[in-house]
């Protein structure tokens, strides 16, 4: 059923809808995030959980700079994270800008990644400032170049001065789009929502809309991804998961850059939405240094000393 | 008036210009030379060690960039403040050895000259082991010493403050940053020393400092692979194999040296550098 029957598409359905939602206690989801971010997970576990966060590293490079050497190089670092041990996973996907997703994919296929999907960041990113027209027509490049995989940004301005009718419409558009070549990752920029309540209000719009996931940030933003946003926004995904039975996945992305900011988030996710989410497919960490940290913590683990950043590559 | 409580110091470690507790929350027993209790410093554990590493790393790329001139006037000036708490200083000392501290004094006045003695050498280095080297062909071509990196030392057990700088200084003097074990047994005036370090306009994170167990730590420092040279001076002989072995991993340069002061002592921790310049247009 057209947005799982929950609203019709009219700013009148979906403003009542919104208005069926809860609050967000500040205090109590940052007293929670703090806490469940004392959980020590060491040993076997930790050596699992590394893994699994290397499986779910959206490898990205989002820089003016980009060049399709560069986008090259992490394409090979995506298929094989450690050249000196093949029992590191695949990373989840490569994130580029839409002009590189072509080069990206060739390559990709060329060294035997063709399992690494590749992620194109779309509709005017980071700021999101453009006509819908060209936010289209930004996406179809994508989709042509073979990305699977769109991270569009919402309309901040938008939601901030209460169209909320306008940032759902944009994302439907994106949806029909994207139709079922693509999965929708909606981008809540959550750094420039001010506050919890509006992190909620806009992953249950975005989730409405038909997003396959909803990500915290651009990554161009500070502060990105804090633990207390992940943990509304996860607890947005799990009420949605009440109400329609569908699971929505989430995406942290911006300032994760150490294995126990990674771990943190995985706590997060097995806490909140449970042991279904712990699987790329529903959970994704958008990072560039993250990587290198978690391969020398993997070092660590499997040679018993403590590695140098020599050994593994400057992205 | 009455009798005040006298308000305890927490003997705590020093990285990256910061003074935080050992992350494993460990302390232990330091006594004086009767064996009364004297303070609770913290026991550093690996991770103490793996967090300083970073800290280092970061700070030798801005201090090993500063000009020997200032790198020179920046240890004297760690001289004059320590010149200047020289009686809290002698009362450590004379406390944890139990000698005068007339004598104590004599240890601590040692210890300043030795800081300005290797502050005089930062900016004669490359006169004394650098060259432009005779070679056949249209170029010139230099040796110039360079730092290494991070360092690590072990500080002796001997002389509480006296062998503390002879540690950290021909280590810091040439450009390197230092993590640095304090005397296990008397790690007191170490610890007040990193109150000098503070307010001496050296970089935060080039000095680190640790108080902990040698044996606990020794094989962690010379396994470390973002650690480019350690000093191992204060490692008993029986241990001294086993960290050699540990350091092979990463070719990392391990010495110890005999008291007193000598230029050797920084040169160990510097690599030359020789460089290629065609001569004319």
């Amino acid at each position: 059923m057209e947005f799982y029957g929950l609203v019709d598409g009219t700013e009148i359905s979906l403003r009542k809808f919104l208005q069926t939602l809860s609050g967000v206690d500040q205090i109590g989801a940052e007293a929670r995030a703090a806490m469940l971010a004392t959980r020590s997970i060491k040993t076997s576990a930790k050596n699992w959980a590394i893994d699994l966060a290397i499986s779910m590293v959206d490898l990205t490079t989002l820089e003016g700079a980009d060049t399709p050497g560069k986008v090259r190089a992490l394409c090979n670092k995506a298929v094989r994270p450690d050249s000196t041990d093949s029992s590191v996973p695949s990373v989840g996907a490569i994130c580029v800008y839409n002009d590189m997703v072509a080069i990206a994919r060739k390559h990709l296929d060329s060294i035997g990644g063709s399992h690494v999907p590749v992620a194109a960041v779309s509709t005017a990113f980071p700021s999101g400032r453009a006509s819908m027209a060209v936010k289209i027509q930004d996406t179809q490049d994508a989709l042509d170049a073979g990305a699977t995989e769109i991270d569009m940004v919402i309309d901040r301005g938008a939601f901030l001065s209460g169209q909320f009718q306008v940032v759902f419409d944009e994302i439907a558009k994106i949806r029909t789009l994207c139709g079922t070549k693509a999965h929708l990752k909606v981008i809540l920029e959550t750094g420039e929502l001010v506050t919890y309540d509006n992190v909620r209000t806009a992953s249950f719009i975005a989730m409405l809309a038909g997003a396959d996931f909803i990500k915290t940030s651009t990554g161009k933003v500070s502060p990105a991804a804090t633990p207390p946003v992940v943990l509304v926004m996860l607890e947005a995904v799990r009420d949605f998961h009440q109400l329609t039975n569908h699971k929505i996945g989430v995406k942290a992305a911006g300032g994760i850059r150490t294995t126990k900011d990674a771990i943190k988030q995985l706590v997060l996710v097995n806490e909140t939405v449970g042991s279904q989410w712990l699987s790329p497919s529903l959970f994704r960490i958008g990072a560039s240094a993250l990587l290198n940290d978690l391969l020398m913590q993997r070092m660590k683990a499997r040679d018993g000393f403590y590695p140098s950043p020599s050994y593994v590559s400057i992205d | 008036m009455s009798d005040r409580i006298e308000v305890k110091k927490t003997y705590k470690l020093f990285i990256g210009g910061a003074f935080p507790r050992s992350e494993s929350g460990r302390t232990y027993e330091v006594n004086d030379h009767k064996g009364g209790f004297l303070a609770n410093p913290a026991l550093a554990s690996r991770k103490d060690l793996r967090d300083a590493v970073v800290i280092a790393r970061t700070a030798h790329i801005s201090w090993a960039k500063a000009t020997a001139y200032n790198r020179g006037q920046i240890l004297y000036r760690i001289a004059e403040m320590l010149e200047g708490r020289a009686d809290q200083f002698a009362s450590e000392i004379s406390a944890l050895d139990g000698i005068s501290i007339k004598e104590a004094l004599k240890e601590v006045h040692l210890s300043v000259d030795r800081l300005v003695w290797y502050a005089g050498w930062s900016d004669k280095l490359s006169a004394l082991v650098g060259a432009t080297n005779p070679v056949s062909g249209p170029y010139f071509n230099f040796s110039i010493p360079e730092p290494m990196g991070v360092v690590g030392a072990i500080a002796t057990e001997k002389n509480s403050l006296l062998g503390f700088i002879d540690a950290i200084a021909p280590i810091i003097v040439s450009g390197n940053s230092v993590i640095v074990l304090a005397s296990e047994r008397a790690p007191l005036p170490a610890m007040s020393f990193a109150e000098v370090l503070a307010t001496s306009d050296l970089p935060p994170g080039v000095c680190n400092i640790l108080t902990g167990s040698k044996s606990e730590l020794a094989p962690w420092f010379a396994s470390h692979m973002d650690i480019d040279g350690l000093d191992i001076t204060g490692v008993e002989h029986d241990l001294r194999a086993d960290v050699k072995v540990a350091g092979a991993e990463n070719l990392k340069r391990i010495h110890s040296f005999a008291d007193g002061q000598s230029p050797a002592r920084i040169l160990s921790f510097m690599e030359i550098k020789t460089t290629w310049h065609p001569i004319g247009v």
